[in-house]
């Protein structure tokens, strides 16, 4: 597989480290009320859908950016790729 | 009809008209009291077991290709109860011992072959923790033999001993481990269920289940509706697509296994190597060829085949273990979809929906548990209570924090 880093653009998939579902990025708030059943869903359940699936990669072996990329999980197509600092800061999350 | 030495030569010497199919192509009934789904080793040996061990016999297996055509055609048909932990060892241990009566269970020939499984260790910290694994197969009844170097030299001379980086110091060795004819398991389940009155009904995919008030009473499928007392789920691989149609989200991720199989070549490797530094494992079956693999391409995923990255991994791990490998000539590679666990173990349990149950997370070893996981999967669908061997395998166990992190890598599904 091919990533095309927005930066550093097209690069093997061998430097990359996977995390998974980039639901990942949105981390529960540890102060509420219902925090260990919604922390236990975030840490441990998934979607794991047969299609388009957005996740996390690490450019271990490049410039040590997280990248969200968006692949479809029958074809491994990649549609889109995302610095995840750019997709965490969109959806109002600090760094 | 049964096999026996005298039929074989009976059917040699009359031209082989006698054999008839091994088990029936029926259509599907309006109504069980079982609905299995998923036709893979795991589904067959539920129904096997449902019927031989538990007298329920009103169960269909459906499979939405045909039969036995997902992992259990897919794997590198290793059986072994080398685990450590109490939640998993005494499960392969009892997956074992159904293994070595298997075959006169089911009077079929699964070409069970009990040449041994050795692990290598390359450093005196792996070699202490091999000796507690060992310690904790003899607590499970499944005994363990710790090797040193000349130990390994007697089983294993063609191994590269003095690899500058990765020396070879010796391995934990279980001599009942092997390897058994995958395809064959499949089908003695299938016949030997077939034959107690299971229908086996394959093409025919699950599309839906009906539940109403909390209760699931019914699937849809490609061949209409099919009401059912109780539906047991048993499609590792798919588990995330097939219980998402039930509205339920598993600790679970689909990733690909891939493994490679060479030319044919004169006996040399005795049972299983397992190498202990890069992921590296490989038999020689009985036709001669090496089967080896390593390591999962580590994303999710639902293509059954893999990239050539993983293919470099494994190579290079084989060419550091034993360098002769060098010299085969690898005719396959293939893929197969695995279910990959929150911590590496799988699940036989109840969902919260009733009449619902879920066999699945068997991450890259549901082989070995094949006749394990349809005992005890049967044993939870007859009496509704689990088997005691499989009573760790809970879907809520993050939630109460009884996990079972063999490889202690926590949740994160690719590095187990």
């Amino acid at each position: 597989m091919i990533i095309n880093h927005p930066l550093l653009g097209p690069r093997d998939a061998a430097e990359f480290t996977y995390l998974g579902d980039a639901c990942l990025i949105e981390r529960p708030d540890p102060e509420a009320e219902n925090a260990i059943e919604v922390f236990h869903d975030y840490v441990y359940l998934r979607d794991n859908p047969a299609g388009e699936h957005r996740e996390l990669w690490f450019h271990e072996h490049g410039d040590r950016s997280w990248l969200v990329v968006t692949r479809n999980t029958l074809t491994h197509e990649i549609s889109k790729v995302e610095l995840a600092r750019d997709v965490a800061l969109s959806r109002g999350r600090g760094i | 009809m049964g096999f026996s030495a005298f039929r074989i030569i009976k059917e040699g010497l009359t031209g082989n008209r006698g054999w008839t199919p091994h088990w029936r192509d029926p259509e599907p009934k309006a109504q069980y009291d079982i609905v299995i789904v998923g036709g893979g080793g795991h589904g067959l040996s539920t129904a096997y077991y449902l019927a031989r061990e538990f007298g329920i016999t009103n169960v269909a297996v459906l499979e939405k290709g045909w039969l036995a055509s997902g992992n259990v055609a897919r794997n590198t048909t290793i059986v072994r109860s080398n685990y450590m932990l109490p939640g998993n060892e005494p499960f392969y241990e009892f997956s074992l011992k159904l293994w070595e009566g298997l075959e006169q269970d089911f009077n079929y020939n699964a070409m069970m072959s009990q040449r041994g499984i050795v692990n290598l260790y390359h450093s005196d910290g792996q070699r202490d923790a091999f000796a507690r694994r060992g310690n904790a197969m003899h607590l499970a009844g499944a005994g363990a033999v710790l090797l040193d170097r000349d130990g390994i030299r007697q089983l294993c001379p063609f191994l590269n001993f003095d690899n500058s980086r990765f020396p070879i110091h010796g391995g934990l060795w279980q001599p009942r481990g092997g390897t058994a004819r995958h395809d064959a398991v499949a089908w003695g389940y299938a016949r030997g269920a077939d034959r107690r009155g299971v229908d086996i009904i394959q093409n025919c995919e699950v599309t839906g289940f009906r539940i109403e008030n909390g209760r699931c009473i019914a699937v849809e499928t490609t061949r209409g509706p099919i009401r059912a007392k109780k539906v047991g789920v048993c499609v590792a691989g798919s588990s995330g697509r097939v219980m998402a149609m039930a509205g339920m989200r598993l600790p679970i991720e689909s990733q690909v296994l891939q493994a490679f199989v060479t030319e044919g070549l004169k006996p040399i490797i005795p049972g299983v190597v397992t190498f202990g530094v890069g992921h590296f494992y490989i038999s020689q079956s009985d036709k001669g060829g090496l089967v080896f693999g390593g390591d999962l391409d580590g994303y999710n995923t639902y293509a059954q085949r893999g990239n050539l990255q993983l293919v470099n991994d494994v190579i290079e791990a084989g060419m550091t273990m034993m360098p002769m490998i060098g010299r085969a000539r690898v005719l396959r590679s293939w893929g197969g979809l695995v279910d990959m666990s929150m911590d590496g173990s799988p699940f036989i349990d109840r969902t919260h929906i009733d009449g619902l149950y879920f066999n699945g997370g068997w991450c890259y070893g549901g082989f070995k548990a094949t006749p394990a996981s349809g005992f005890c999967y049967a044993h939870l669908l007859a009496k509704d209570e689990p088997h005691s061997v499989a009573r760790a395998y809970r879907l809520d166990r993050y939630r109460t924090g009884a996990l079972i992190d063999e490889e202690a890598t926590g949740p994160n599904p690719n590095l187990h």
